[in-house]
């Protein structure tokens, strides 16, 4: 930190418009502490060696035992849907939403707002509530497209739409799209290569960043696939709880991680932008 | 204008192979474009009429219909059953309760990352934490502090076997509503943290050093111009926080298996059994209940985020 940073600082700390060190360090660390006991409460459990004490990795090490496909057959089953799921409804936002946030921000101006509200509603209309209403639905769905459980995705498309509006609308905003897709087309492109070779790419973070957040929301879902009775990851945890709590909250603390590492990565995105954009 | 001709991504996307080599400049595609441009919209529009607007208008009118389809009051009046109102009043302050923690509580946390870098390595994690605390957790946290303080728990034994403190003392509450409590705090504080900090942050360093060349105290700074700046913000993430509370289902299910002591619980018992309360359809009614809940609170929320931003232009 250079010396006029440090004056700055030490001049906003006189005012009163930032905490002391001591002041500051004393709330993250009570906050941190209490906030971590949890974490740490179930790293201590799967590594708990049964009623007698003790710690042991053997539940770990089961997850890389011969029979363990056969054993946790539902979970992995569990993983292997909420993944098919988070595939398909990345593909939702990609093909459905984005290019329709594209065309609105080039096209109908004056529906970005409508179309903002419209991708906010699913906060206000929670899956609890959608679930009573997708319930008829589903079983048209599955007249239709069948009852496999990709279909599923459909649904958390929805769900994800604050998220992955969100995380479009602010490199849309960022982007000049009007200037480069007019650049494209003078240069005699047609609109499939604007929207590969001069749009995506300008937009490459805002649609990671959707992706990733819609990941991390498709593997932490339980409400809709619970009372549509299908099997997802989280589905599968509380079921496998029951009859193997530390396998549980084996994988509970793995998918925490994987959307920890998801959204740690939306964060380094951002800030790459910014510094790229300084240079 | 070129970009007139953006519909075509979307809606000749599929064709566009076949008529790369057709000369269709802007000109000659005048006559149809009002249309192709309309026809990009309609995949998204109907996509969400299909997955969002109608189960959204099913769940919440079939509370008005008999599983024959005869109109009746029946399952909304009897939202004013006195078990219902009862289950109505424990989501309230359950919500209200981890709500008010949750916001000073996170409110505390923003105060102390002022002044920390935006970009720096402590900001990122815990915004990447609170996201994940406060958005994907559900199944997960109900794992989390059954293994922290649920009878066999960490803290549990840790409080018995050293202090001699029973906290399951007048029986295991965690299983019970009130053992929502810290649970939903829990998620309530990262949320709150993600939501308030960009207010904060946004606090002008010229204001305060106004207040003190007008000889004003740090006191004033905070309750004559920091306060009253942050205040509709502040309340605004209060009732964000509230209405997170009020529809999350995962966790309580996750950590009560049986009843219907909040409503999204009630919800779960009325869509499995189907006749609650000897009523059908009672499930719509109470999703009915919820959306009415639901849109009051965010229209507070978004009638006080926008006198928020008008400080932030």
């Amino acid at each position: 930190m250079s010396a006029v940073d440090r004056a700055t600082r030490l001049g906003a700390v006189r005012l009163g418009t930032e905490p002391s060190g001591i002041v500051r360090w004393i709330i993250l660390g009570v906050v941190g502490v209490v906030f971590s006991i949890p974490i740490v409460a179930m790293i201590l459990f799967s590594l708990k060696a049964g009623l007698a004490g003790g710690y042991t990795l053997d539940h770990w090490a089961s997850l890389f035992d011969d029979d363990a496909a056969r054993v946790y057959r539902n979970l992995f089953t569990g993983i292997g849907n909420s993944l098919l799921l988070a595939v398909v409804t990345v593909g939702i936002v990609l093909v459905v939403l984005l290019p329709t946030m594209i065309l609105v921000h080039l096209q109908f101006p004056r529906l970005r707002r409508v179309l903002e509200f419209i991708c906010i509603i699913p906060i206000t209309v929670p899956a609890i509530v959608l679930v009573v209403g997708l319930a008829p639905v589903y079983s048209v769905v599955v007249r239709i497209a069948g009852g496999s459980v990709w279909t599923l995705a459909f649904a958390y498309g929805i769900t994800v739409l604050p998220y992955a509006y969100r995380a479009i609308q602010s490199n849309l905003d960022a982007v000049d799209v009007v200037t480069l897709s007019e650049a494209g087309r003078t240069l005699s492109a047609d609109w499939g290569r604007v929207l590969l070779f001069v749009l995506l790419p300008n937009l490459k973070r805002g649609v990671l960043a959707a992706s990733f957040i819609s990941v991390a929301v498709v593997l932490g879902e339980f409400t809709i696939a619970s009372l549509l009775n299908r099997v997802n990851l989280q589905t599968a945890l509380l079921q496998v709880s029951q009859s193997n709590p530390y396998v549980a909250v084996i994988f509970a603390l793995l998918a925490l991680a994987l959307a920890f590492v998801l959204l740690l990565s939306i964060g380094r995105l951002g800030r790459t932008r910014r510094t790229g954009s300084e240079s | 204008m070129t970009v007139a001709n953006a519909p075509v991504l979307v809606s000749d996307a599929a064709e566009s192979t076949t008529r790369r080599h057709s000369p269709w400049g802007p000109a000659t595609r005048r006559p149809d474009r009002g249309l192709a441009k309309y026809l990009g919209l309609t995949p998204f529009a109907l996509y969400v009429v299909v997955f969002l607007a109608i189960p959204t208008v099913i769940a919440v009118a079939s509370g008005f219909f008999t599983d024959e389809g005869d109109l009746t009051f029946d399952n909304v009046l009897g939202l004013f059953a006195p078990n219902v109102l009862a289950t109505f009043g424990s989501s309230f302050w359950i919500s209200a309760v981890t709500a008010v923690v949750g916001a000073v509580v996170g409110a505390l946390v923003c105060y102390a990352l002022l002044g920390t870098r935006p970009e720096g390595p402590l900001r990122s994690f815990i915004d990447s934490a609170s996201s994940v605390l406060a958005q994907f957790g559900g199944v997960m946290l109900a794992f989390a502090f059954i293994a922290a303080i649920g009878s066999q728990g960490l803290i549990t034994v840790l409080l018995k076997d050293q202090l001699g403190i029973d906290i399951f003392e007048n029986g295991v509450w965690l299983y019970q509503v009130q053992g929502l409590v810290p649970v939903y705090i829990y998620f309530q504080v990262p949320l709150m943290i993600i939501t308030f900090m960009p207010a904060l942050a946004g606090l002008k360093r010229q204001w305060a050093e106004a207040n003190a060349t007008l000889g004003g105290t740090r006191f004033t700074y905070w309750t004559q111009i920091a306060f009253p700046v942050l205040a509709p913000s502040f309340f605004g993430s209060l009732l964000l926080l509230f209405a997170n509370a009020f529809s999350s289902y995962a966790t309580a299910a996750a950590l009560i298996s049986q009843g219907a002591q909040i409503v999204p619980l009630q919800i779960r018992s009325a869509l499995v059994s189907e006749t609650v309360l000897g009523r059908e359809n009672m499930a719509g009614a109470l999703a009915l209940g919820m959306v009415v809940v639901m849109v009051v609170v965010m229209w507070g929320y978004s009638v006080l985020q926008n006198r928020t931003s008008r400080w932030q232009k």
